[in-house]
This record gives C-alpha cells, structure tokens and sequence, in this order.
C-alpha cells in the first residue's frame, strides 16, 4: 500500500462524524473507495418499518465520495464538498449493512468529479446513487 | 360569533403535531435537530456537537452532517405544512400513524465550511401535490443572509387513504 493510501485510511477513520455513525473504511485505492456502514437502529427514518434515514445515507455518500478524492493522484490530500446529488432508488433492508463504493473519475487543476452507488446485500439492485464535484487543492 | 380559542389550545394543538412528526424519528434524535416553531413558521437548529465534525485540522462541519440536517429540515417542513390547514380545521391530530415524505433526490450546494458552531435551516415548500413535492432549504450559522449550504429535494408523498 502506498504512502498515500496508508494516510488516507488513517484520516478518514479519523473523521469524528464517520466514527460516530460506525464508518469503516474497506478498501481505497488510486481514485477510488469503499466505506461501510453498519445497520443501527438509531439512524433508522422510519420507525414503523425500521428503514435507515436518508441522511445517514448522505453521509456515507459524502464520506466516499470525499475519499476517492483524496485518494486520486493528481487531486492531493485536502478537498470539500461543492456539491452533491443523490438519488434514493429504494429503501435499504432493515438489518444489513450498507456499502457504498465512490471513484473519482475526472480531475481538473481544480475541480475533482465523482460518482458513488451504495448497496446493501443485494448488490445488484442499488440503494442510492450519487454525483458530486469536490474541490482541488492546488499544489506548490 | 365563537370566542377565540385559548391560546394555551392552540398551542397545545400545534406543539403536538410538532412532536408527534419529530419525536418518533430515531435518527432526528441521533442528530439533535430541533425545531423553534413560530407560528407556522419553523426553524432547524442543530446544536454543535464534536461528533459532528468532518475535518478536525480545519475543524469543520462533516458535509454529511450538513447534508443530512438539510434534508431532516426539508422533510419535517414538508409534513408539517401538509398537516397544518386539517389540523388547524379539525382541531385534532389525524388518526392513525403519520407517514413522513420519502426522499427521491436531494440536492446539496455546499457554499462554505459549516463552522464548529450551532446552524439553523428553512425550508420552503415550491410545489406540493398529491404524489411529488419540491423543497427548497437553506441553512446558515451567523449570518441568516450568509448561507453556509442549500439544497433542493423532490419527495413521493405518502399516500393518502382512500375515502
């Protein structure tokens, strides 16, 4: 694992707000990660049927997708959200872990794009899907 | 002519639809959003908490946090002036439990850093039918003109019972 991955991990399983809701840092790679996040009933939205908030979801999302920023070579270490888009395609299953995997597809000198799909078990139905611009730090 | 209404009964009434929308939402709690009711005007309040930050070099709000105070904030609007005209009418809560919006998209425009202090969110209902409404809400720390995020949201209403 690179010096850059090794700092990553360390970093975002720093984050106080991703160790409050149970974050785990699964896999990072050049531009790419993946974050699970354990079922919890006290992110539940709807308690009638036990489904997770949208928002926990969001902040997954944002935590990938955040992520795969900084792990992407041109993109260095620091980076913020612009903006984020997500769609919620189905409600997650009450119970299973959701996982969601962000790659950062494009770098600019300033601008980082990403996208992210989170899963539960079933993975081949999504649970949400994100899009989002990140900013670049400029090096030098 | 009918006496007005005690002003204690309104706001009994009206805290009740309140608590009975945020209360039993588990990760409203998890969060600590309140809501300051004026009239029918509500305001979000997320009391800063450390848990709550993101980068703690800069130290900054989590954007997740952010995102998902916006979103409780557009939802809970969203319910809470569904709800108002029929309880305002019928003096009572609606029977049954209540169902809240379900979230299609949400949309967060993150304008500068969320700051290791309290926020504050409105949100403004544009359109509300009977399947699909669009919120708007904004969200700020110091400044109620200094935004520190917005967001737009579409939401599937829940479905209304048949007659």
């Amino acid at each position: 694992m690179s010096d850059i991955t090794t700092i990553a991990r360390q970093f975002i399983q720093a984050l106080p707000h991703s160790r409050a809701l149970g974050m785990q840092l699964e896999a990072i790679g050049e531009g790419t990660a993946t974050i699970s996040m354990p079922y919890d009933a006290r992110l539940v939205g709807d308690p009638a049927t036990g489904v997770l908030h949208g928002g926990a979801v969001s902040a997954l999302m944002d935590t990938a997708c955040g992520a795969s920023v900084m792990s992407h070579p041109q993109a260095g270490f620091s980076t913020a959200t612009l903006d984020l888009r997500i769609d919620y395609m189905r409600p997650a299953t009450p119970g299973q872990t959701i996982r969601t995997r962000a790659e950062c597809h494009h770098v600019t000198r300033s601008v980082a794009f990403v996208r992210a799909v989170a899963t539960d078990d079933d993975e081949s139905r999504p649970v949400a899907m994100a899009t989002g611009a990140f900013t670049v730090e400029r090096k030098g | 002519m009918k006496p007005p209404e005690p002003v204690h009964v309104i706001k009994q009434r009206r805290e009740g639809l309140l608590r009975t929308l945020v209360d039993g939402v588990p990760y409203i709690q998890f969060l600590g959003v309140q809501f300051d009711r004026r009239g029918d005007e509500l305001t979000a309040v997320l009391p800063f908490r450390d848990d709550l930050i993101g980068n703690p070099r800069l130290p900054a709000l989590h954007g997740g946090a952010t995102a998902a105070f916006l979103e409780i904030a557009a939802m809970i609007e969203l319910a809470w002036s569904t709800l108002w005209d029929g309880v305002e009418a019928d003096g009572a809560l609606p029977e049954g439990p209540l169902r809240l919006p379900k979230t299609i998209d949400f949309t967060i425009d993150y304008l500068r850093a969320g700051l290791p202090r309290d926020a504050y969110a409105r949100a403004r209902v544009n359109r509300s039918g009977r399947r699909y409404a669009s919120v708007h809400v904004e969200a700020w720390q110091d400044n109620r003109a200094r935004l520190f995020a917005q967001a737009t949201g579409h939401f599937l209403m829940p479905p209304v019972k048949p007659e």
